[in-house]
């Protein structure tokens, strides 16, 4: 699978808070509302205008801060393609692939990207294409394909379960 | 070669002998969620299974935003309470007396014990590790899946040493130490990692002042953290552990780190994390005189008997200068605050005192903050918007610094207050 779209960039140390703010972590109950908040306290260019397929690039110890889960459902009701960032605090990672909401470490290719630019994400490959350039990233750990392939944690206790 | 704590515990609940970075499947000891018990129970309806694995590993904790402040809140609070009837879930505290800010109740209650895989559906669970069980925060699927199949998946994360010697000087404590440590390793410092704290300077200390460690563990991206479990542990549990599924574990000699760090708790000083940032460290000197509007004593990090207790030595007989306030973390804290008279120190110097819960800390009640104003608090994080208002300021601080700068309106260095 390869998906092409538009980047918003931002620094390190992104925190949940900024992504979902807390006071609405027990008002905002559907997806969809979820959605309507994200990054509300981090930039409002990208809460007001960020489209399905565009994509984000963070820096170090993206997610850091609370586990709570509506950090990542607001990003992918968003439509958000894929989260680059050089890397990710561990209850944000998990919570990504318990979300099926891909997620790449890759320092190299976070470090060549601008706000704006145009970015292509080849999955199969592993492959981040930014600026005419090429950038390798690992496959995901064994552990989690599984996850990803029945499409997050819920469809994949399911299925384990035989309740699908 | 020998065993890191999290390679002991992990592998005990494995039922066999693990690495760093192998991947487990154990069986929790305690589930623990709070509020977010009632979207969990949701998610949990969408698996399909009629009844959670074991409805005596759940604990329910009621806390974030107590008595409910608004019909959403008090309808989710409904349905945790619904869902804990239907599932014969009897570790529930609920708005009462008996409640207050689920980590300090976890750890009171005698939930906390050695040895155990504890998993909660809030980033702070970590707070467990001062009882010497390894707990680690996890997600609401997670925990939703948690319950439904008695399993998580673990990497046995590899491990940070951190030996603390020596004792603070009269003004300094805990919350310094960490919040210094934080600035120099920074909020990925120990991402992914198991941390533990060794030597003599966390033996010196009280299982509280060692809560507050583990409590901030995650502020450094930690998985967890933990304290030996001493004989402090051993008689603070004696008479009231929950389960005997607990033993004493810990780190051999020769185990292998990470990385490792050295402290002397006599090099401390009072410092703060400045805004939005907790490793966005500064010693007294720097941020002494910031103007301040709300100073907040309470949390899951600092609202114990021997938090209020160092707060109210310093205000008592004083007045405050600005709004402060103060929430003990559960009502057994707040009847013996009572009983030690410090209700009535915090009452005559001009402080408000809510009930036991989390309180402004993630700006839900109690004290939000308006647009451009700053607080000092002595909860664990200062991100922007986090006490409910993106344009306003939040200063991380000890109890007696906290009370120090309410006396004055200002940034103030406690050690001049004593």
């Amino acid at each position: 699978m390869s998906v092409k779209g538009k980047v918003w960039k931002y620094g390190d140390d992104v925190n949940t808070d900024v992504i979902f703010p807390g006071k609405y972590t027990y008002t905002i109950k559907e997806r969809a509302d979820m959605a309507k908040v994200a990054l509300e306290d981090l930039d409002m260019e990208f809460n007001k205008n960020a489209k399905p397929g565009d994509m984000i690039v963070g820096g170090k110890n993206w997610g850091c801060g609370s586990s709570r889960e509506q950090a990542v459902s607001c990003i992918k009701e968003r439509g958000i393609a894929v989260i680059i960032a050089k890397s990710f605090a561990r209850i944000y990672y998990r919570n990504c692939f318990n979300e099926g909401l891909p997620i790449i470490v890759c320092p190299e290719a976070v470090d060549a990207i601008n706000m704006g630019d145009e970015v292509e994400v080849d999955f199969e490959s592993g492959v981040i294409i930014a600026g005419g350039k090429e950038f390798k990233f690992p496959a995901y750990p064994e552990f989690v394909q599984g996850l990803i392939k029945d499409g997050g944690l819920i469809p994949h206790v399911k299925k384990s379960l035989g309740l699908a | 070669m020998g065993k890191t704590f999290a390679e002991k515990a992990l592998g005990r609940a494995a039922g066999y002998d693990v690495v760093a970075n192998q991947v487990v499947t154990v069986e929790p000891d305690w589930c623990m969620s709070h509020d977010n018990g009632a979207p969990i129970a949701r998610t949990f309806k969408k698996i399909g299974v009629k009844n959670v694995w074991k409805p005596e590993r759940i604990v329910f904790i009621l806390d974030h935003a107590v008595p409910a402040p608004s019909s959403d809140h008090a309808v989710n609070h409904k349905e945790v309470r619904e869902f804990s009837a239907e599932q014969g879930i009897k570790h529930f505290y609920d708005v009462t007396s008996d409640g207050g800010v689920c980590h300090q109740k976890m750890c009171e209650e005698g939930f906390a014990l050695p040895g155990l895989i504890m998993v909660g559906s809030d980033s702070h669970t970590c707070t467990y590790g001062a009882y010497g069980a390894f707990s680690t925060g996890i997600g609401r699927s997670e925990m939703a899946a948690a319950w439904a199949t008695g399993k998580i998946w673990f990497k046995v994360p590899e491990s940070m040493k951190v030996v603390v010697t020596g004792k603070f000087k009269p003004g300094v404590s805990a919350k310094d130490f960490i919040l210094k440590f934080i600035g120099d390793v920074k909020a990925d410092g120990a991402d992914y990692m198991s941390v533990e704290f060794h030597g003599d300077g966390i033996e010196n200390m009280s299982i509280a002042e060692r809560m507050t460690l583990c409590n901030m563990g995650i502020e450094f991206g930690a998985k967890n953290a933990v304290c030996r479990p001493d004989q402090k542990v051993l008689d603070a549990i004696k008479d009231n552990a929950k389960c005997d599924r607990w033993e004493p574990l810990w780190a051999d000699e020769d185990a292998v780190y990470a990385a490792e760090y050295h402290y002397d708790l006599g090099d401390i000083e009072p410092g703060v994390a400045k805004p939005h940032k907790v490793d966005n460290y500064a010693p007294i000197s720097e941020v002494k005189g910031t103007k301040i509007h709300e100073a907040f004593l309470g949390s899951c990090t600092n609202g114990r008997i021997e938090d209020l207790r160092a707060a109210a030595a310093i205000l008592k007989g004083k007045k405050v200068a600005v709004r402060t306030i103060v929430i003990p973390a559960s009502w057994i804290v707040y009847r013996q605050a009572m009983r030690e008279g410090l209700l009535d120190v915090f009452l005559d110097a001009g402080c408000v005192i809510c009930n036991p819960g989390c309180g402004p800390c993630m700006g839900n009640h109690e004290g939000i903050l308006a647009p451009e104003e700053a607080a000092i608090s002595t909860a664990n994080r200062n991100f922007k918007g986090r006490m409910g208002d993106k344009d306003s300021f939040i200063y991380l601080a000890s109890p007696m610094m906290v009370a120090a700068s309410a006396l004055k309106g200002e940034i103030s260095d406690p050690r001049e207050a004593l």
